[in-house]
């Protein structure tokens, strides 16, 4: 009998090319192909500024250069802007940048002219030979210089707001002035980024032989590329084909497209008749990417005795860099998932998406999340000092109870659908946590290390996230007259495993060996139906899609073999790949099972002669029915009603140095609530990796802007992501599986989970162990030691009510 | 302007010799993913901070986009393609370090990974049976932006282990 492989901490296949150097990431491709030439771009240097002239004469000078290209050079579709990927009503001044910059850049970093020669390095001589003359303008950075809007980023767009969107379930003022209890919360949380370890990239190929172009990017969305590159370069979509190979990291980045370069390195190699590749370096990623999480919230609060919300009335401003490719995702997503577990009865949230002369931002790893969090997290921690009552006492009178769903907030979530909470078990979750971190312990163990001189903190913070936004994603599966399973889907992987999890799906589904399963994932001449990586879906989205579609392929199977057994379909079954009518000794292979599902008029082996015409059939009907196909194959695809919810809850335990401030993160733990797991070892994995983006954002990561727009700290030397020295040294983790009722699978996605509560939790254990409050994030040692200077005369300040 | 000067350069990396033609300032990461088409070192930040280039020369762990591919001629470069272990198979047995990581799921995206494993490689060479803090000590100088860390010291110390195994066998 066949093993169960969901659920099993099955070892990744994919990890024996990694650990060979045999992975295939976009810079290593054509690697040895002599006709391939290499791309760099002149970004600009100014943050905000006119473009007066460009004098590209002294490029082609630089041997080994073949072409260079400024806005003027680009025709059609090309010289339009990049298109808004994600319209919305309220997103009544979007603007998205040219491909190359035209009349005036909004950031430095923005992309002017495009070089392609021999190699990098000549790309480089000749970008820095183009001279540009700027008439620079007034810059816009931060949130701040955004509202007060003394200078506009955008001519046409009054007071640099790009929308401004209200939502209110309820009569959340109305409660709030008649709640016995109120407070009011000024929070900020500023700039971080995905920083994945490899940057963007792209490679293109146009076939003159076929007229077909091959684009290899390193994007979580290959269809999404394909459609883009099709309609800017003029291509039918048939011409174009869109791979995505190895990626190293993506966490929200890759999902916006197209970049630039995504349109350029095709372009170029159409025009130049030779393969063209661009590969980002580390510099390039901080200015020319994207950034996320800067946003600042006002908080209104009304609550009873017992500290249940009665009324939440959040204002709050995002700050979306230069220009809104993503629309307004991140920012809907934080109004609507700020409320986490909890059900205030009243709720309203406005926010306005502002302009700056910066980066552009989309969705980052929990992609507005955070920031929702902590502004959540911050209020029921502020709410349970005012009252004197224990956090988590607070937190359990305002859960959802398990009974209470499906759970509908009365608002519009991020995919256009209702804010329907699908399963969840919050008081569950947080019983587990409590056990986990020693929550009720605390107070022992904040006596024992006071009496060591050494002040300690514990905090906690919790979250839901929406997963498996749909439309779709599908899968073909496909099994050959080997027996061997090829499977494809058409989302992306960048370090999620896809290629262990689904086919642990398969194999079970399927009722074959794991090892003769094999899938591909982002390559759109095996799909080219697909959505994209993001917002934790791709185990609910192609997870479930490739259930379905073997499934079919499975049904398709059994109706065949029970034909060609004498038997019922119903005595069948398939383990190992071999279908055996149950109880006795006749079975048939599933490789024999596809030479039968494909009538042959010639045989190419020993095998499939027994699909040959004068071997096989009835012949007094068509070969193939009319209701059928040839093939031993299944397509499918899964498209949710809404998003299934997951949920999770962080604990960690901090030191502060009563001298130099700096924060030591002793016990991290995690309760964390994805549905059923297909596999333990990989969620645990994105759980950890997850943590310690958290950690970043929390204690060290920001993008250190000056007032002029420079960013101070492009590089991994003054940016500080986490060194295995900055993270906790183990992180608890239990589980908690509810079922989605809402996908075949029972599952809930897992990728973003690890980094939403970080701001928060952390917030909650520094103001712990402080006694002062915490209400920007991240936070330094030297900031922590300036608040502790500005409490001085205040140590424990009580949280201000609003009147 | 003038054409760029090409050396000969002769680098012998993973026991081969490769016999390029590079400019000056070529620096050896891309001299060995470009020239020698050895893409398993990978380039993460190319200012010696991140460590997904490191290689060994001579053994000792280095960065290998702050060393130009001029000043290697001389030395003995290990990448990630040449830790597997020689067992007459076409591909070689994962060395004990790489095993240590399919183990205990020490990657993700395996971007940086080449990085950790040459590193770990010539760390267990120095101190093969560290500690957990050693363990930390050993890595702390590659970024992962995937793992958390958490797996990449569990391999370290199943490494040692599989690395005393294989010793005894």
């Amino acid at each position: 009998m066949t093993t169960k492989m969901f659920g099993a901490k099955v070892p990744r296949v994919e990890d024996q090319r990694f650990l060979r150097g045999q992975g295939r990431y976009v810079d290593d491709l054509l690697t040895d192909d002599p006709r391939l030439l290499h791309s760099a771009v002149l970004r600009s240097p100014h943050a905000h500024a006119r473009i007066v002239d460009i004098d590209v004469s002294d490029v082609l000078d630089v041997e080994g250069v073949l072409a260079v290209w400024t806005w003027d050079d680009l025709t059609g579709p090309m010289a339009e802007p990049l298109p808004l990927l994600i319209p919305h009503p309220t997103l009544t001044h979007g603007r998205t940048q040219y491909a190359l910059a035209k009349d005036e850049v909004n950031y430095v970093g923005e992309a002017i002219a495009f070089v392609v020669a021999v190699d990098r390095y000549v790309a480089e001589d000749a970008v820095s030979r183009i001279r540009v003359d700027y008439e620079f303008l007034p810059p816009v950075v931060g949130i701040a210089a955004a509202r007060a809007a003394t200078a506009a980023v955008h001519d046409d767009v009054p007071d640099n707001v790009a929308a401004r969107m209200e939502q209110e379930n309820g009569d959340a003022r109305a409660a709030i002035a008649s709640a016995p209890h109120t407070l009011a919360l000024d929070l900020d949380v500023e700039r971080s980024a995905c920083t994945p370890m490899e940057g963007r990239g792209t490679v293109a190929r146009w076939d003159p032989d076929t007229s077909r172009l091959t684009v290899w990017s390193s994007t979580q969305t290959s269809t999404g590329v394909r459609g883009c590159v099709a309609a800017k370069l003029g291509l039918d979509l048939a011409k174009v084909d869109v791979i995505t190979p190895d990626v190293g990291g993506g966490f929200g980045v890759k999902i916006n497209h197209p970049w630039p370069e995504e349109l350029l390195v095709p372009l170029a190699a159409m025009t130049l008749g030779r393969p063209v590749k661009f590969t980002e370096d580390r510099r390039e990623h901080f200015i020319s990417s994207a950034h996320e999480r800067a946003q600042q919230h006002h908080v209104e609060v009304g609550f009873d005795d017992d500290g249940r919300v009665l009324g939440l009335n959040v204002e709050f401003w995002h700050d979306h860099g230069a220009y809104t490719p993503y629309g307004l995702i991140v920012p809907i997503i934080t109004s609507t998932q700020l409320l986490g577990p909890y059900k205030p009865q009243n709720y309203r949230v406005v926010f306005e998406s502002l302009y700056t002369n910066t980066v552009i931002v989309t969705p980052y790893r929990g992609a507005g999340r955070p920031q929702g969090c902590f502004v959540m997290e911050r209020t029921m921690d502020a709410i349970a000092a005012y009252l004197g009552k224990d956090r988590t006492e607070i937190r359990s009178t305002n859960f959802i109870q398990p009974d209470e769903f499906p759970y509908e907030h009365g608002l519009v979530f991020q995919d256009g659908r209702e804010l329907t909470y699908d399963s969840g078990d919050y008081p569950a979750s947080l019983a587990k946590l409590k056990k986990l971190v020693g929550w009720d312990e605390f107070e022992d163990f904040r006596a024992e290390m006071a009496a060591q001189g050494r002040r300690v903190g514990i905090g906690l913070a919790c979250y839901v996230e929406g997963t498996g936004v749909g439309p779709y994603e599908g899968a073909h599966v496909h099994i050959e007259t080997s027996g061997k399973v090829k499977v494809a889907t058409g989302l992306t992987t960048q370090g999620q495993g896809h290629q262990t999890a689904f086919a642990q799906i398969v194999a079970d589904t399927l009722g074959v060996r794991f090892e003769d399963v094999e899938i591909t994932t982002g390559d759109t001449r095996k799909m080219p139906y697909a959505v994209g990586t993001f917002a934790s879906r791709a185990a609910v989205m192609s997870g479930s899609a490739i259930h379905l579609a073997a499934l079919r392929t499975k049904e398709k199977a059994l109706r065949i073999a029970a034909e060609a057994l004498e038997a019922s379909e119903e005595d069948l079954e398939i383990a190992d790949g071999v279908v055996s009518v149950r109880g006795t000794d006749a079975s048939i292979d599933l490789g024999t099972v596809a030479v039968l599902s494909n009538p042959l008029r010639y045989a190419f082996d020993e095998a499939s002669k027994a699909a040959t015409q004068f071997s096989v059939g009835d012949p007094s009907k068509p070969p193939v029915a009319e209701d059928d196909e040839p093939g031993l194959e299944g397509t499918d695809f899964y498209s949710p009603p809404r998003s299934t919810f997951a949920n999770g809850m962080h604990a960690v335990v901090v030191e502060t140095d009563p001298d130099t401030a700096e924060i030591r993160i002793l016990t991290y733990a995690v309760v964390h609530d994805c549905g059923h797991l297909i596999n333990p070892m990989i969620v645990e994995g994105q759980i950890h990796g997850g943590v310690a983006q958290g950690v970043g954002g929390a204690l060290y990561e920001r993008m250190a802007y000056d007032e002029s727009g420079q960013l101070l700290n492009a590089s991994f030397m003054d940016f500080l992501m986490p060194y295995v020295t900055e993270v906790p040294t183990s992180i608890a983790i239990d589980h908690l599986e509810t079922p989605s009722p809402l996908n075949p699978l029972g599952i809930k996605g897992a990728g973003e989970a690890g980094v939403i509560p970080s701001a928060a939790v952390f917030a909650a254990a520094i103001e712990d162990a402080e006694g002062f409050p915490i209400t920007s994030m991240p936070i330094s040692p030297s900031e922590l030691f300036e608040l502790r200077l500005a409490h001085a005369d205040e140590p424990h300040p009580l949280p201000e009510e609003i009147r | 302007m003038t054409t760029e000067q090409l050396h000969d350069v002769r680098l012998h990396v993973n026991g081969s010799v490769h016999e390029v033609q590079v400019p000056a300032r070529r620096l050896l990461s891309d001299a060995l993913r470009h020239d020698c088409g050895l893409t398993g070192t990978h380039v993460g930040c190319e200012h010696g901070v991140c460590g997904a280039c490191t290689v060994l020369v001579d053994g000792t762990p280095m960065r290998s986009c702050l060393m130009l591919a001029v000043s290697a001629v001389d030395a003995e470069i290990t990448t990630v393609e040449g830790l597997t272990e020689d067992d007459g198979s076409a591909q070689g047995r994962l060395s004990p370090v790489q095993q240590a990581f399919s183990d205990c799921h020490g990657l993700q995206c395996g971007f940086c990974t080449p990085g950790f494993l040459t590193t770990i490689t010539a760390g267990l060479r120095e101190t093969p049976n560290p500690t957990e803090d050693e363990a930390r000590e050993m890595i702390a100088g590659n970024l992962c932006r995937c793992t958390g860390y958490q797996n990449i010291v569990k391999s370290v110390l199943r490494a040692s282990q599989i690395q005393a195994e294989r010793g005894e066998a």
